[in-house]
């Protein structure tokens, strides 16, 4: 899951973007692991992340399979946190998304109390990622760092498109819909809470960022590409 | 996957959140149509949009109404009114399509959703990365644009030559017919996917030379790149050797994934019989 790993951005850009997550490993610890990723999803929850998500099920906010007509007037824009965590049903990559550091920091902390045996991760900046590990006195085991896109980027959109889009590293938010989102709201269409909740519908694993997303799009009402 | 024409409204929305930009509306038939060559099976259509299930009749009457008037249509974007996506049964070697593209589908190499690997994630219980070596991550086709495996295989091939290992854990390895020589199977090369990432694992001095031959291969390939470098941080949790030659290279290094190594083995090995 290099799925949060080349997210399009500067270091400062993350500064709302913090996703911690637990995964097993194949044959070494994932024996009886579902009781850890779950409780892993529910310790997340006091730290009031923005997302949760499994690599199976997907995310917090997850589209309808039978939507009813009125929804269009009413859809609910809150993330479904417990769904996620009675969703896990195997071993699987589960994820827990914050928009500040302090949060990510102090669930981070609470982890470590918790010895769950299952591999940690933070993706965010590097020098957020170390922060967040100085703050739980935990050093860095493995570091993975993301080089960013190369070859033909005159295939890639720009990069208002790109932020938005490669928020879902599996690549689960086209970038015509990242660019739909971003002319709605610029018409007034939509608010960016909802072309955010739209957006982190397709996320097939809840590592998409909502709150960064709504920011994003706020920000792409004054700026030109 | 397959749009059903007797469904289809023709409402456009699908379009849009195709990844690969392969929904189109057909002007003859003047239903939403899949461009099979294109459509990488990665179900972001079937798996993302929400579904009603409305009457196809009432709705067409009503667009049509609507479009007398000249009113705009205002629906919700992510939501497919007459739930007309219907997955194919997919046979060899097209399922190779949905196995590199549709992340909630574990690969049957690794057992792993999304790309199939766990590269570093995994490294305090797997040791798949030790200090004094880097573990590069190749990934092709993200965002956004996909790529063949014949694309791939242009890279394979100058890596194998270069002397440099396959991780056995991969699922593009795992699909070589020659892993020495960096050959891809014959009969899926023309299959589209996603992205796919390739993985190795070099010493520390070798990166610098392994990268530039990325570098000149990228130039060879019609898609993306995007690179990944694992290393090992030591006692302290500092990491200096590889971000180092990284920046000596001109990378500026904004992003990363960091295991913060509260992982054990835990699983028990049962005695053999």
């Amino acid at each position: 899951m290099t799925n949060t790993l080349h997210r399009y951005g500067n270091a400062e850009s993350f500064r709302d973007d913090y996703i911690v997550f637990a995964i097993p490993g194949r044959g070494r610890n994932d024996q009886g692991c579902v009781p850890k990723l779950k409780r892993f999803l529910a310790m997340a929850v006091p730290f009031k992340p923005v997302n949760l998500g499994d690599s199976r099920h997907g995310g917090a906010l997850r589209p309808s399979r039978h939507m009813n007509p009125i929804a269009h007037w009413r859809r609910n824009l809150v993330p479904d946190f417990q769904a996620v965590i009675d969703g896990v049903d195997a071993a699987t990559t589960v994820a827990a998304v914050f928009d500040n550091r302090q949060a990510a920091q102090n669930f981070l902390k609470a982890v470590k109390a918790a010895d769950l045996g299952l591999s940690i991760n933070v993706s965010t900046s590097i020098e957020g990622a170390k922060q967040c590990c100085g703050g739980a006195a935990q050093p860095r085991h493995s570091v993975g760092y993301s080089l960013g896109f190369e070859g033909k980027t005159e295939k890639l959109p720009d990069t208002q498109v790109l932020t938005l889009a490669t928020m879902c590293g599996h690549g689960m938010v086209s970038a015509s819909l990242a660019k739909k989102m971003i002319d709605w709201v610029k018409e007034g269409r939509r608010t960016p809470e909802q072309a955010a909740m739209y957006m982190a519908h397709f996320c097939s694993c809840g590592a998409y960022n909502p709150s960064r997303a709504k920011r994003l799009l706020e920000e792409s009402r004054h700026n030109p590409k | 996957m397959k749009i059903n024409p007797d469904k289809c409204v023709a409402c456009g929305n699908c379009t849009y959140v195709c990844t690969m930009g392969a929904i189109y509306i057909d002007p003859v038939i003047k239903r939403a149509t899949v461009d099979n060559d294109e459509c990488v099976e990665c179900y972001a259509c079937f798996n993302g949009m929400s579904q009603e299930h409305l009457n196809p009749t009432l709705v067409r009457l009503m667009r049509r109404l609507f479009q007398m008037m000249r009113l705009r249509f205002d629906p919700e974007p992510d939501v497919c009114p007459t739930a007309a996506f219907e997955p194919d049964e997919l046979t060899w070697p097209r399922v190779v399509r949905r196995a590199f593209s549709d992340p909630r589908v574990p690969h049957e190499s690794t057992g792993v959703e999304g790309r199939g690997t766990e590269e570093v994630k995994t490294n305090d219980v797997s040791g798949r990365v030790q200090r004094g070596e880097a573990g590069l991550t190749i990934e092709f086709g993200r965002p956004g644009v996909g790529v063949r495996f014949h694309e791939i295989q242009r890279m394979t091939r100058a890596l194998a030559q270069a002397g440099v290992a396959f991780e056995k854990k991969n699922p593009v390895t795992t699909l070589m017919s020659d892993v020495a020589g960096g050959e891809i199977r014959q009969d899926i090369l023309s299959e589209k996917v996603l992205s796919a990432i390739v993985e190795i694992k070099v010493p520390i001095e070798r990166m610098e030379e392994i990268i530039a031959l990325v570098h000149e291969i990228e130039g060879q390939i019609d898609t993306v790149v995007a690179i990944g470098v694992g290393a090992r941080c030591d006692e302290d949790g500092e990491e200096h050797e590889v971000f180092a030659v990284l920046e000596r290279m001109g990378y500026k290094l904004e992003r990363a994934k960091t295991n913060v190594g509260l992982g054990r083995v835990s699983n028990v090995i049962q005695p053999a019989q």
